[in-house]
């Protein structure tokens, strides 16, 4: 039976072939924007296979950070600068410290780490999501996704200024962005109250003569 | 690079997110797979955006999907503290209360 140091490197070394094989399939698709590419999707795919991995929970979150700035990095790519601010302010800055204050008041719970259950699980959805995925790009015209339209980069590079119209404007997303307000102020209540400990919790159960 | 690449690195960490809940007993890694399936989502709806021909809408849904994982989080996050409260556990297979 292989032991945890072994499979620990064996598990390292696998990312590590999977960062070489992005960046190079990147790097030959498409030349520097391809090796950028390649980077952030290993950084996404990494971090997210080490959270599965990893069997301490607070380094699980921390590799989760890996994903989040990757994908910030992808939508860098993909021209979307807002909402990669976005992504860091709000998951970096915001998720992932709410993980780590959850990972602090849970008890300390290194589960160990069973190939059994893990290497199916990943087997099966792996090959589910895979025929899905070869399913849906066998029968979908995609006509417009070949190719970016023209004249897209000068117009929406630095597109914060147009989500900020299209948040305002009275034809565009006005009521969805004041509907996702409402939403955010009562989770967020909610949250303050179902988390906040009632007073009779706060009280001693037992008399102060038996406290010793 | 093309739409396919970013298609696949989505459905991808949507796969490893699916894995995360399935795998893993403890609630914390419910919800970062949780996240993760999120943030493929995410992905998906800007890359299509940018390779489509439909003005702002994709970004605009991966900004209302980003508020409402906040929102989720915070609200799953202080489920969590309760259960352990009651149960002195975050393993969800150990919250039975409503099976006995």
């Amino acid at each position: 039976m292989l032991n945890q140091d072994l499979l620990q490197k064996i598990f390292y070394g696998a990312m590590g072939l999977l960062l070489l094989a992005l960046l190079g399939i990147g790097m030959g698709a498409a030349g520097a924007p391809g090796l950028a590419f390649g980077l952030f999707a290993a950084m996404t795919l990494g971090g997210a296979l080490m959270c599965v991995w990893e069997r301490s929970v607070v380094r699980s979150a921390f590799s989760l950070m890996a994903t989040f700035i990757g994908i910030a990095g992808l939508f860098i790519l993909l021209e979307s600068d807002f909402l990669a601010m976005a992504q860091i302010l709000i998951y970096v800055g915001g998720i992932l410290a709410l993980l780590l204050f959850g990972v602090m008041l849970s008890p300390p719970d290194m589960e160990e780490r069973s190939l059994k259950r893990v290497l199916p699980g990943l087997g099966i959805v792996g090959v589910a999501t895979a025929w899905i995925s070869w399913r849906v790009a066998d029968t979908v015209e995609w006509a417009t996704a070949s190719a970016p339209r023209d004249g897209m980069v000068e117009e929406t590079f630095g597109n914060a200024q147009r989500i900020g119209v299209g948040f305002l404007a009275i034809d565009q997303y006005v009521v969805a962005f004041e509907l996702a307000a409402v939403v955010l102020t009562v989770a967020l209540v909610a949250a303050v109250y179902i988390a906040r400990r009632k007073k009779s919790d706060l009280e001693p159960e037992t008399p102060k003569g038996e406290l010793g | 690079m093309g739409l396919g690449a970013y298609v696949a690195v989505s459905a991808a960490l949507f796969a490893i997110g699916i894995v995360a809940i399935v795998t893993r007993r403890n609630v914390l890694y419910i919800l970062m797979g949780i996240e993760m399936i999120l943030n493929a989502a995410n992905i998906n709806f800007v890359a299509f955006n940018r390779f489509g021909d439909n003005g702002l809408d994709g970004r605009m849904f991966a900004i209302f999907t980003i508020i409402l994982a906040a929102a989720e989080a915070a609200v799953a996050l202080a489920i969590v503290l309760n259960v352990f409260y009651l149960f002195d556990t975050v393993k969800p297979s150990d919250a039975d209360l409503l099976r006995e």
